[in-house]
């Protein structure tokens, strides 16, 4: 019989009889979250709060109460977090799981929610599942920070690897537009099925013109990886991906969510390892970079995290400014930071 | 006590198995069908009247894959309230899934599901394990079940893998008339998944499951009926183009394979997740664009047996959880006719007397249930009574059902049930 081409259901229908509200327009739980306009202002006022007099600063969320609520462990974004909401004067609380300060069995929702009743106005919350800030944006009503989910995204970890791109360039945050990378190509190589910082820089990076390559072998980077948006390619050699580009993120392989997947450590040294002689012979002037945390020896040598080219110190200096922009943007609103 | 007649008037009677659509006035009588006659020609004294004035007169819609979480899970849903909330949707007839706590692998519990003391308003069919425990291990006493009032076998949920085991399962139920309903996952492939796989898992940073986790076992268990001669295998909840090939090219064989195909997944894709909707999490789970067309032209070229729900209730603190800790599943008793029409009806032209056909005639007889499914005289007065046209919103929380994960609150449907009467009795009226 014929075959009826059939008209599409719309898609769109509103939200779920339990989740009653909406997204809080201060939360930042996804690269696409941002409009390059809104890019260029985060990168703005970033730049503003670091120059700022720490006393005028920490006067901006005074007694402002930021809930950081981890749920797996974490130095450097917990610490950078931390130090920015402080730095801003926020009264800052650690809700950990660690610290079994999470009532054992009590859901995201019901935590969130006694957050909210002791008084917290903004919450930064990392999870090791997918989505975790959309249900609590949705049960709270509050700004929520992602400081990453499961496999999912971080934004502001994108955002901060976008400023450490930007410096290296010599790009102004004034002068940040679509075309700001254009003709620049940015290789992410290595775990990227299981890593949220390859999701949010690839989102992210194409919006200012970039040419993402994302680069590893098929188990952890399925062909699937590239439709995830515009500018973005696949190229499983490390060393043709290295020769065009001007920045290169490695990422470690997560062994805790591998499940089952079997990979031979050997091989993938001799094929993705970032070392000092490839290096040399294949991009000798391009910025290195990794979010951390590394395991020397396995995706990234000493010598080159160490190295003269490495941006890995950098990278961490930014995530204090870029949260600091990030909290103000929460708790006080997206216009420009300037002088009051 | 006998409730009274009932003259149901001036309706447009459609009746696919008679292969009837016409005005017609129909008299039941002590639960059963007592005449069907031209408007006007049935006289009927002392009878209750019904105008049917604009309305479709149709037998009771038969949904042969529902949970209805009785025995253990209460708090979900009831017996009662599960076939309430059929009535609603126009149902008069349900099969309930076996996993229930526990499982539903002995007559006794086959036997306590079907018991008055449920409070169902209308006729439920159990579907009885495959396994004991729905374990894969040890079949269950098949004979035993069916004289408890089984009508088919299943471990919904938890897939039959072994081929010794299926084997096994079909050989025993061939002997006794029964099909082995199979929920094709191959739960070696799916493991950590919550949705499909493809480019939109990988975005959301969710494990996807592969479409060959479904296909493959569909092939597999083709693959063993042809070794049973006469053996009966039902798909339950297809989802994917590849394994409706296989099913049909079985079909095509003499093979006796039917299949049946939820609401959502002609209604609804993969993109509906939007962000992490857990109301748009079940399994199998929603499918690409590609794959709901398949099952449209599934339905219209007749491949497909039957409509049937999946009606999976959830309590909201279930649901409202991080998407790869919530349950699978949606209701989907309220909404099936309303999305039926209003897809395959007005969008894609199918005539609504093969629209109630996937609805009543073709799953009665996929599953065997003697008897449903049909109006000629003397066949059980099942009847549901709705406006074709009238458009409705469907608001989750006025479910009847005790619990409200739906992803078409909010919605438009097209058809609304007025009355549904099961054996002779009002199970629902809509005044
Ligand atoms: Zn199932």
């Amino acid at each position: 019989m014929a075959t009826r081409t059939p008209t599409r259901v719309p898609q769109k229908s509103p939200p779920s009889s339990f989740f009653q509200q909406p997204i809080h327009p201060g939360s930042a739980i996804s690269a696409n979250d941002f409009s390059v306009h809104e890019i260029r202002r985060i990168l703005e006022s970033s730049d503003a709060l670091e120059k700022e007099n720490p006393f005028r600063r920490a006067d901006r969320l005074a007694r402002r109460r930021v809930a950081l609520l981890f749920y797996e462990s974490s130095t450097r974004t917990r610490t950078s977090f931390e130090l920015a909401a402080k730095g801003l004067g926020a009264d800052t609380t650690l809700v950990s799981s660690l610290s079994s300060s999470i009532e054992k069995g009590e859901s995201l929702k019901d935590t969130g929610i006694t957050l909210k009743a002791l008084g917290a106005e903004c919450i930064i919350l990392r999870s090791p599942y997918s989505g975790a800030p959309y249900l609590l944006a949705q049960t709270t009503g509050l700004p929520i920070l992602n400081a990453g989910d499961g496999m999912a995204e971080h934004p502001s970890q994108a955002l901060l690897d976008l400023r450490t791109i930007l410096q290296f360039l010599e790009i102004p945050a004034n002068k940040v537009s679509e075309k700001s990378l254009r003709g620049v190509t940015i290789s992410i190589v290595g775990d990227i099925l299981h890593s949220r910082v390859a999701r949010s820089n690839a989102l992210m990076l194409p919006k200012l013109g970039a040419k993402v390559i994302l680069c590893g072998p098929p188990a952890l980077l399925p062909e699937t990886a590239a439709a995830i948006g515009p500018g973005i390619i696949i190229e499983r050699d490390f060393e043709t991906a290295l020769r065009q580009s001007k920045i290169v993120m490695m990422l470690r392989i997560q062994a805790e969510r591998l499940s089952g997947l079997e990979i031979n450590l050997d091989d993938y040294r001799s094929r993705y390892q970032a070392n000092s002689d490839r290096i040399a012979a294949h991009a000798p002037k391009a910025l290195i970079m990794h979010p951390g945390p590394i395991i020397r020896g396995m995706e990234i040598t000493a010598d080159v995290a160490d190295g003269p080219q490495s941006a890995i110190a950098q990278q961490v200096h930014n995530g204090v400014p870029i949260r600091m922009a990030l909290l103000v943007r929460a708790l006080v609103g997206a216009k420009k930071v300037g002088r009051r | 006590m006998t409730p009274k007649p009932i003259l149901i008037r001036n309706g447009r009677l459609i009746d696919p198995a008679a292969g009837l659509d016409a005005p017609r006035d129909l008299l039941l009588r002590d639960g059963k069908v007592a005449a069907i006659e031209n408007p006007g020609k049935i006289k009927a004294p002392g009878a209750d009247v019904i105008e049917a004035k604009s309305l479709i007169v149709a037998p009771g819609l038969i949904d042969i894959h529902v949970h209805l979480r009785e025995p253990g899970q209460g708090y979900k849903e009831t017996i009662a309230t599960g076939t309430a909330a059929a009535a609603a949707g126009g149902f008069t007839t349900v099969c309930a899934m076996p996993n229930t706590i526990p499982v539903n692998d002995t007559p006794e519990i086959t036997r306590w599901m079907q018991s008055s003391d449920r409070g169902a308003s209308i006729r439920v069919f159990p579907i009885a394990a495959a396994t004991r425990g729905s374990l894969g291990e040890a079949l269950t006493d098949y004979a035993a079940l069916k004289e408890a009032g089984a009508i088919a076998v299943t471990d919904d949920g938890r897939p039959i893998l072994g081929d010794d085991i299926m084997l096994e399962s079909l050989r025993a139920a061939v002997k006794l008339g029964l099909p082995v309903i199979q929920h094709a996952e191959d739960t070696r492939l799916t493991g950590g998944c919550s949705m499909n796989a493809g480019p939109l898992a990988f975005r959301l940073g969710l494990r996807g499951m592969p479409i060959e986790a479904e296909s493959g076992l569909v092939e597999r268990d083709i693959a063993l009926l042809k070794q049973i001669p006469n053996a009966h295998l039902h798909v339950a909840h297809l989802s994917t183009a590849k394994a409706l090939d296989a099913v049909r090219n079985a079909r095509n064989q003499g093979l006796h394979v039917t299949c049946e195909v939820t609401p959502h997944h002609f209604a609804l894709t993969e993109d509906r997740i939007g962000h992490y909707d857990t109301n748009a999490k079940m399994n199998p789970p929603l499918r690409a664009e590609s794959d709901r067309v398949a099952m449209i032209e599934g339905l219209l070229d007749g491949t497909i047996d039957a409509i049937a729900t999946d009606h999976a209730p959830h309590a909201a603190h279930e649901k409202e959880q991080e998407f790869d800790r919530a349950p699978n599943g949606i209701t989907g008793l309220e909404t099936a006719l309303g999305l039926a029409i209003r897809i395959l009806h007005v969008q894609h032209n199918m005539p609504l007397a093969k629209v109630l056909a996937l609805l009543t005639a073709r799953p009665a007889q996929a599953l065997g249930l003697k008897g449903k499914g049909s109006l000629a005289p003397g066949a059980p007065a099942d009847i549901v009574l709705f406006d074709p046209a009238e458009k409705w919103l469907f608001r989750a929380a006025a479910s009847r059902s005790k619990s409200k994960n739906s992803p078409f609150g909010g919605w438009e449907l097209q058809g609304r049930v007025r009355l549904t009467i099961s054996e002779g009795r009002i199970a629902y009226h809509r005044a």
